[in-house]
């Protein structure tokens, strides 16, 4: 095998703080390296060094032996290094093609951009990833999923030796996860250097030949992927072992705490279902089913033409967000860069943001101290590493921004929480404090709807399981009767009685 | 770097004492007592005005109808003066024809889903053409009754030694910064030039708080105006004409970003400031009001530029 791309004691701090020390990496043509690590270990941190989006502060950085800055990502793009980021990083009112080919617009007669050859190449890519999306679609009409596609594909057209995946798997479902792991195949059998983050281990163990582990930025552990399970995995990872990855309590369910009948909503198609107080309900269904979409019309962020919703026995109306969160229902969104946090302000402002009139003194002004000492709370529940509450969350890591994004919907309090995959980007070790936090909250007597595209996750914590499919709950399971099967079966069937 | 830090964040701070030193220099008469309150109460009126313009820029706004909202409040305090109304109804009912025309701009923006640019040039423009219609395009002067005598105090009156549009601008400082940093209001003031969107999804009525930086924009615009038709004793219909230049200059100065969520009041007063000196010094040299704008454009300019400069290092 030959290294492509050679690491040798990278260190990187910001304002002071240690992020990266000495960390050795290679990645060599036809291997898929899979890098792990807790929340903040240095991940995203690490490939950006790689993609020229940070400098490092030392070390060196080698491809095909030759030694190499990159001080822009346009430098090392073309040096044949690829990324998909963890966060979108596309523009929503230019088209699909547009954002493929930003900055590199294949060229015409006149120097004019040659729309013909952008539109076929990018109907190429979308083939390529069994995708039914157009070129001029505007990706801000698209689902988070899709977009998440166009990012791959983006990568993918490039055609680069070096391809890094940080968290690709994190917006998708399973169906295009699965198009994604034949990509990743593909790719390594034509000899590319891939590097593969993952908070989801099975994928790790799937796909990737070789694994890496950071930890407080610094490499504990690299070697081949089948000299290691899941368990040693997580010990280097977390520096422990864990004990059940889902955890989960009986609790006894109270009264019906929220009815919903018939409800109409795009997206939504007659769906129904109830749940009462001190129960996790887990929705589950392929990607657009309409999970996401009940979430929102419930939440106010769609118009509900017709149906009724009942929140302990009372009749709501819910037409803004503002409504619902007077009616004690919270929502964790599945996209937290845009509908969830505001990227360039602290994280204390954006935890309190729906909740500020809690800390109003009768002066009608707010008690900096107890909203501090709210944030501290949730900063220690959730370990949130963070250098200080008023850090901007643009520079927490990505499931360090997850947790601010949850604490922000359980600070006002709510009586019902929509939880949209809430473990998106999150790592284990926190993954298992979520989910404890999720039994602690329904013990308390939340109701909490919990949608998610991780199978497992749903089964492992909910007390009973909607299937969802075309916007319509099509099928219910307690926790006793659901296993895998039976829900895959559920959703496909449906899916395919309607094609 | 910790020395630096503190360097660029107070920047226009900085940038106000250099600029005083050179005028100092350039000028004798500058560093006088007489000078410097003379300074402040011109400045007074352009900080009261860029007060509420700070709001409305912090939340993504613009609001480019403060100059003819001015002009019309000053219009109609005046008529209310010179009919010998009291000057408690005068004021107030001033400050409500601001808040009106500020909520007209607020309803376009937020109901509407008009650009502030667009909707305030709109409003800019109308409410001018009014004032000139209202006024017959002639001045409208106070009147000879007593109100008129103990209102031109408001513009040309002392308390303490100090002018008093200095003391209400003050006034209005302290209780439009503790509306921004420590109410509800600021906070979601904030979060809405941040992003809107995620401001929305928290649960916030986002069109309520802009309609209120609207009509605050429009208030204190009126404010303006009742100061300068008392210190003028008249109200001119073509008065606040670029005003709102002015305005935008002392925000930007003071370092608040125009996309929105970033920037403090305090740099605001201290970006009037920076206005107020520039124009004294350019008086006091002898400049031509000509030549005064060009001056004024090109610190601006300057100070644009070294701000961006400096985002860009650190
Ligand atoms: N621009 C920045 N300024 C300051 N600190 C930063 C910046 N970017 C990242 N950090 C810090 O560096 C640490 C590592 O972040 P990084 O994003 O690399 O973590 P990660 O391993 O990718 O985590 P995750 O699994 O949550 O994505 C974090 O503590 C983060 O807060
Ligand atoms: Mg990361």
């Amino acid at each position: 095998m030959t290294t492509l791309l050679q690491l040798d004691g990278i260190s990187k701090s910001f304002s002071g703080i240690n992020v990266l020390d000495k960390v050795n990496l290679e990645m060599q043509a036809g291997s898929v390296i899979g890098l792990a690590g807790e929340n903040g270990a240095g991940k995203s941190t690490l490939m950006k060094i790689i993609t020229g989006v940070y400098s490092k502060d030392e070390g060196r950085l080698r491809l095909r032996g030759e030694e190499k800055v990159f001080n822009t990502p346009r430098q090392a793009m073309d040096a044949g290094i690829a990324i998909i980021h963890q966060e979108l990083n596309l523009l929503p009112e230019l088209s699909v093609a547009e954002n493929i080919f930003l900055g590199r617009e294949p060229k015409g007669f006149l120097g004019l951009i040659n729309q013909l050859i952008m539109h076929e190449k990018t109907v190429q890519l979308m083939q390529r990833l069994n995708q039914k999306i157009s070129p001029d679609q505007t990706v801000g009409s698209l689902s988070i999923a899709q977009q998440q596609m166009v990012e791959i594909a983006r990568a993918l057209s490039f055609d680069a030796d070096v391809i890094i995946m940080d968290e690709p798997t994190d917006a998708l479902s399973e169906r295009e996860s699965e198009i994604l792991f034949q990509v990743v195949d593909d790719l390594k059998s034509q000899g590319k250097a891939l590097a593969y983050i993952s908070h989801r281990l099975q994928e790790i163990f799937k796909l990737c030949n070789e694994v890496a582990v950071l930890r407080d930025g610094s490499m504990v552990h690299s070697g081949a992927t089948q000299d290691i399970d899941e368990d040693e995995l997580i010990r280097h990872m977390v520096g422990r072992t864990l004990s059940e990855k889902y955890p989960y309590t009986a609790a006894v369910p109270g009264d019906t705490r929220l009815r919903v009948e018939n409800i109409h909503a795009p997206g939504v198609n007659d769906f129904s279902f109830s749940a009462r107080a001190g129960e996790v309900i887990g929705f589950s269904g392929l990607a657009g089913s309409g999970r996401t979409e009940f979430a929102r019309a419930l939440y106010g962020m769609t118009c509900v033409s017709q149906g009724v919703v009942e929140i302990d026995g009372t009749a709501v109306s819910i037409h803004t967000p503002g409504d619902a969160v007077s009616a004690g229902v919270g929502y964790v969104t599945e996209d937290r860069k845009g509908e969830g946090l505001i990227q360039d302000h602290g994280l204390r402002s954006n935890m309190t943001l729906s909740a500020l009139s809690l800390f109003q003194t009768k002066y009608g002004l707010i008690d900096r101290r107890r909203e501090i000492d709210a944030v501290h709370k949730y900063i220690e529940v959730f370990s949130i590493k963070t250098q200080s509450s008023e850090m901007p969350v643009a520079q927490l890591s990505g499931g360090n921004q997850q947790k601010v994004s949850i604490a922000k919907t359980l600070i006002p309090g709510p009586r019902i929480v929509i939880l949209d995959e809430p473990t998106r980007g999150v790592d284990v070790g926190a993954k298992r404090e979520i989910y404890l936090l999720i039994q602690q909250l329904k013990e308390q007597g939340l109701c909490i709807l919990l949608m998610s595209s991780d199978l497992p996750e749903i089964l492992g914590i909910s007390d009973r399981i909607m299937v969802v499919a075309r916007g319509h709950v099509i099928a219910e399971f307690t926790r006793e009767e659901a296993d895998q099967e039976k829900i895959m079966h559920a959703a496909i069937a449906r899916e395919e009685k309607c094609i | 770097m910790h020395l630096k830090k503190v360097l660029i964040d107070n920047k226009s701070l900085i940038g106000l004492l250099l600029l005083m030193c050179a005028v100092s220099l350039f000028s004798p008469n500058f560093l006088t007592v007489d000078n410097l309150l003379n300074i402040l109460r011109q400045t007074s009126i352009n900080a009261i005005i860029a007060l509420g313009m700070t709001y409305v820029i912090l939340t993504a706004g613009i609001d480019l109808s403060v100059g003819s909202v001015l002009a019309f409040s000053s219009a109609i305090c005046a008529t209310l003066i010179a009919n010998d109304s009291s000057m408690i109804v005068a004021v107030f009912a001033t400050l409500a024809v601001g808040g009106l025309l500020g909520a007209a701009n607020g309803v376009v923006i937020s109901f509407f889903g008009v650009q502030p640019f667009i909707a305030t040039l709109v409003g800019m423009t109308i409410v001018r053409g009014a004032t000139l219609v209202y006024t017959g395009g002639r001045p409208i002067s106070t009147g000879d009754f007593d109100v008129a005598e103990s209102f031109y105090t408001l513009g040309g009156g002392y308390l303490f030694g100090i002018p008093i549009p200095i003391i209400i601008a003050l006034v209005v400082f302290v209780i439009g910064w503790i509306i921004l940093n420590k109410a509800r209001l600021g906070r979601y003031v904030y979060a809405i030039g941040g992003s809107e969107q995620v401001t929305r999804i928290a649960g916030i009525n986002v069109n309520t708080v802009k309609m209120t930086v609207y009509v605050l924009s429009g208030v204190m615009a009126a404010l303006a105006g009742i100061i300068l038709t008392a210190r003028l004793e008249s109200a001119q219909p073509t008065a606040g004409a670029g005003y709102e230049l002015d305005a935008i200059a002392a925000v930007v100065l003071g370092g608040t970003s125009l996309m929105g969520g970033r920037g403090t009041l305090v740099g605001t007063l201290i970006g009037a400031l920076i206005i107020g000196v520039l124009n004294n010094a350019l008086n006091l040299m002898d400049v031509s009001s000509y030549y005064q704008q060009i001056a004024k454009g090109a610190v601006i300019l300057l100070a644009v530029v070294v701000d961006s400069r400096v985002k860009h290092t650190s």
